[in-house]
């Protein structure tokens, strides 16, 4: 409006952000694997699934990399003779649906009651991190066997068993760093000014402890799918025919010293996917944070 | 030809950063000769430190490099040594003290060992050096230096640490003592204290000081010759009574000129009637301590009311209370005639936007996530009365020109700016909602000599176009002077005085107030040289 210099950042946020991504390679592919991934989770069941699951005995434990055969065979088959890529890429929809749902949940109410435990009265925070230490103390496998004898092994009941499991991380973590930034400055300056509770956790507290708890979700995801996997094994969790990578991890358990790569494509699938949200989630922090930014916009005009 | 102890030339030290080299000090040349005082005096990020650094090996390679220059201490050149070289001539030859010795302090070890095992890395036996620490504690004038010894860091007081570190500096008799800021962390009367200890203990050990500072003040009472950087270069060098009296630089001659507390003081005029704050018996303990007792003063409409007190005075929790950030203890603050202490959550919100408040540090002061425009205009969305929304931008831009920075940085975030500039954001957040009294909490402390000037101009230059009432908390009593109209002095959590500037100034009843004056800092070495004078009689 007044000089060439504002009409010079006005390209729009989303813009803003692309380019900032593009700028950093690492994230660009990671972001691009995980949309690979998001793709095979909403498609792969729909059009691979018969693939996935028809046995064929005479390709039992189908060494990988024979490119004579269907190309659903190239990372070999399982030890009923189904592809393994095909079922990787069928995997990853209830893999992707109860990691992610698992994580989103925690993160979100582990958030909202650190968030209050920090910032509301004595009472309500110690009730809260009083539950929270039952929940920790509380063998997190053994209340999923509970809860799963009680109720039908599906998606969303593991989602829930495996949410509630993980909300202490959340809860601590999002407490802790309220305590500190409640006492910053700017703070105190907004509450000078009269803003209103939500609006000082929402609008200056959230910002900075989001990064944080973004960071921790990141590497939550693998250990979700693990714990999933570890249900499934125990006959609790999702259940043959149905796939997931920890399912697959774990019945190729027992074929490693023969066929290693029963459980190693999929547990590549799983390395492969929190590599990614970590870079991702790293990226982000940077992007986000106004005294970082520049790390990103800077290298273009160096290149 | 290099008969100085320690001889400094053309040093030039460049710092890597992501940002590009920054050439942190340029062609740099100073000595010291034994048993005298050097300072370098600076504002911030003018590179008044980096040449100690460097004759300490303090500095981090890469990124920092030395480019050129030499260091000749007794004749030779410390940068041409080995690192164990190096070792050998740090702390033995020459010792420094930092501003903030908490830090510098190991918290897990007693004050008496920490000093012990200097000596006795340096080769002292465990059982001499037992006694010549306390000797050493004695000297530097703590109090019981056997029960002493025994204490942990956190058991003493910021001057007494300080003398700590002193202690364990001249443990080993250096040639040389470098005190970077050594009194900044200090309050006024401790400072006088450990400025004629240093000045005592130079004396008597005939070393060599160098004393880097940003204190005009500091200057006149301790050192015979100064050094004036700005931006990485020597920009004058003399005997620091002939740089006070004819500055050649343009630089010196402003910051001299901006030291404060140097005006006219202002006559007494009359209060207006119309009290707009009028506090009576405020008090407020945490727990057993009571941090404010029974604190009575008023504030009129457009009048500055200053409150000084050194650390602990309970200056700071008393503003707290009345913006009811803290819940006080006892007592009554009447704004406008109602009790804000008794307010429903709804009244409280409506008065928030008529008193606020600038903090001491406005890099914390400010949200780092927002924007400038966001930041300023967040006062609108909590105060949605105040401006319809189309109204925003050019508000904030007139509020950024009020405060005198350019339109344009609304879109900005609050790291790009220097301390002073983030100040002035604060100070127009304050304004955008309009109010008529402002508690400035230590709000120019923070600040250069210079920059400091610049905020308290602007303050009252404010305070004259909106008729603002300001209660303005410090603890430098020369800067009050310029700036206020009333002065009451806290101690201990109580008011000791209060009256008219003037009264204060020229006349002060109490002696603590005495003692406060007596020990700030004038900047004009004779008039320091004449109290140090008094004193001693």
């Amino acid at each position: 409006m007044t000089d060439s210099q504002p009409v010079r950042e006005l390209p729009s946020k989303l813009v803003q952000l692309l380019r900032m991504l593009w700028r950093d390679k690492l994230a660009c592919i990671a972001a691009a694997f995980l949309l690979l991934v998001i793709c095979c989770a909403l498609f792969g069941p729909m059009m691979l699934e018969d693939l996935a699951t028809k046995q064929n005995l005479r390709g039992r434990n189908a060494p990988p990399f024979d490119f004579s055969k269907n190309w659903t065979f190239w990372l070999g088959g399982d030890a009923l003779g189904r592809p393994l890529l095909a079922r990787i890429i069928v995997a990853a929809g209830n893999t992707m649906m109860v990691a992610a749902g698992a994580v989103f949940c925690s993160l979100l109410i582990g958030t909202t009651l650190g968030m209050i435990a920090g910032y509301t009265s004595k009472l309500t925070s110690q009730i809260i991190l009083r539950l929270a230490d039952v929940i920790m103390s509380f063998p997190s496998l053994l209340l999923a066997v509970i809860v799963l004898y009680m109720l039908p092994a599906s998606v969303g009941n593991l989602v829930i068993v495996l949410a509630i499991t993980r909300i202490p991380v959340y809860l601590r973590t999002a407490r802790a760093e309220v305590l500190e930034i409640r006492e910053r400055m700017f703070v105190q300056a907004a509450r000078v000014m009269g803003a209103s509770t939500p609006r000082i956790i929402f609008r200056h507290i959230l910002p900075l402890v989001f990064p944080t708890l973004i960071t921790i979700a990141t590497l939550d995801f693998a250990f979700v799918m693990l714990a999933e996997s570890s249900l499934s094994f125990l006959g609790i969790g999702i259940q043959p025919p149905e796939i997931t990578w920890g399912l697959m991890v774990a019945q190729g358990r027992s074929y490693l010293t023969s066929a290693w790569w029963l459980s190693f494509w999929p547990g590549l699938a799983i390395i492969f996917t929190t590599l990614s949200l970590n870079l991702l989630s790293n990226w982000m922090r940077v992007a986000l944070d106004p005294q970082q930014r520049w790390r990103l916009e800077m290298s273009t005009q160096n290149d | 030809m290099t008969d100085h102890l320690l001889d400094v030339q053309s040093l030039s030290v460049e710092f890597h950063t992501a940002g590009g080299t920054v050439k942190a000090v340029q062609d740099v040349s100073w000595y010291l000769d034994r048993g005298e005082v050097l300072a370098i005096l600076g504002e911030s990020g003018s590179g008044k430190s980096v040449s100690a650094a460097a004759v300490m090996d303090l500095i981090d390679m890469p990124p920092g490099r030395i480019s050129s220059g030499r260091i000749l201490f007794e004749g030779r050149d410390l940068l041409q040594l080995s690192q164990a070289g190096r070792r050998a001539v740090n702390g033995r030859k020459i010792a420094m003290i930092f501003q903030d010795p908490l830090s510098h302090l190991n918290p897990v070890y007693t004050a008496g060992w920490q000093i012990e095992e200097t000596l006795v890395i340096h080769g002292t036996r465990r059982r001499e050096a037992r006694a010549q620490t306390l000797d050493l504690l004695q000297r530097v004038g703590i109090p019981d230096p056997a029960a002493s010894a025994a204490k942990y860091p956190h058991q003493f007081s910021g001057g007494q640490r300080q003398r700590l570190m002193i202690a364990m500096a001249l443990a080993l008799r250096p040639d040389i003592l470098i005190a970077d800021e050594p009194t900044t962390a200090l309050d006024v009367t401790v400072q006088a204290q450990i400025l004629s200890l240093l000045q005592d203990l130079q004396r008597e050990t005939g070393m060599g000081m160098l004393l880097i500072t940003h204190d005009l003040g500091v200057v006149a009472e301790i050192a015979a010759r100064v050094v004036v950087m700005n931006s990485g270069r020597i920009v004058e060098h003399g005997s620091a009574l002939d740089i006070y009296r004819n500055p050649s630089h343009p630089y010196t001659r402003d910051l001299i000129a901006a030291a404060p507390g140097k005006g006219d003081l202002p006559s007494n005029t009359d209060r207006r009637a119309d009290a707009l704050l009028d506090v009576q018996g405020l008090s407020k303990s945490f727990g057993q301590f009571e941090a404010v007792r029974n604190v009575t003063f008023d504030v009129m409409a457009g009048e500055c009311v200053a409150i000084v007190g050194e650390s602990g005075s309970g200056k700071s929790t008393l503003a707290k209370a009345i913006l009811r950030l803290d819940e006080p203890s006892a007592g009554k603050a009447f704004y406008k005639g109602r009790d804000l202490f008794s307010l429903s959550d709804k009244e409280l919100f409506n008065i928030r936007r008529q008193i606020q408040m600038v903090f001491q540090d406005p890099t914390q002061s400010l949200n780092p996530r927002m924007s400038i425009y966001e930041l300023i205009s967040e006062a609108w969305v909590i105060h949605k009365e105040i401006l319809p929304r189309a109204q925003w931008h050019e508000r904030v831009q007139q509020l950024l020109e009020q405060v005198g920075l350019s339109a344009d940085h609304a879109q900005r975030y609050p790291h790009q700016f220097s301390g002073g500039q983030r100040q002035r954001i604060a100070i127009a957040r304050a304004l955008a909602l309009e109010p008529e009294l402002i508690v400035c909490d230590e709000a120019v402390s923070a600040l250069d000599v210079q920059v400091q000037a610049q905020v308290i101009a602007l303050l009252s230059d404010l305070r004259k176009k909106l008729d603002l009432a300001y209660i303005f908390i410090a603890h430098d009593l020369p800067v009050v002077r310029d700036f206020a109209d009333r002065v009451i002095v806290m101690q201990g959590g109580s008011i000791v005085e209060q009256g008219s500037v003037r009264d204060i100034f020229e006349n002060p009843q109490q002696s603590y107030t005495q003692n406060l004056l007596a020990a700030s800092l004038d900047p004009d070495p004779e008039i320091q040289a004449a109290r140090r004078a008094a004193r001693s009689l």
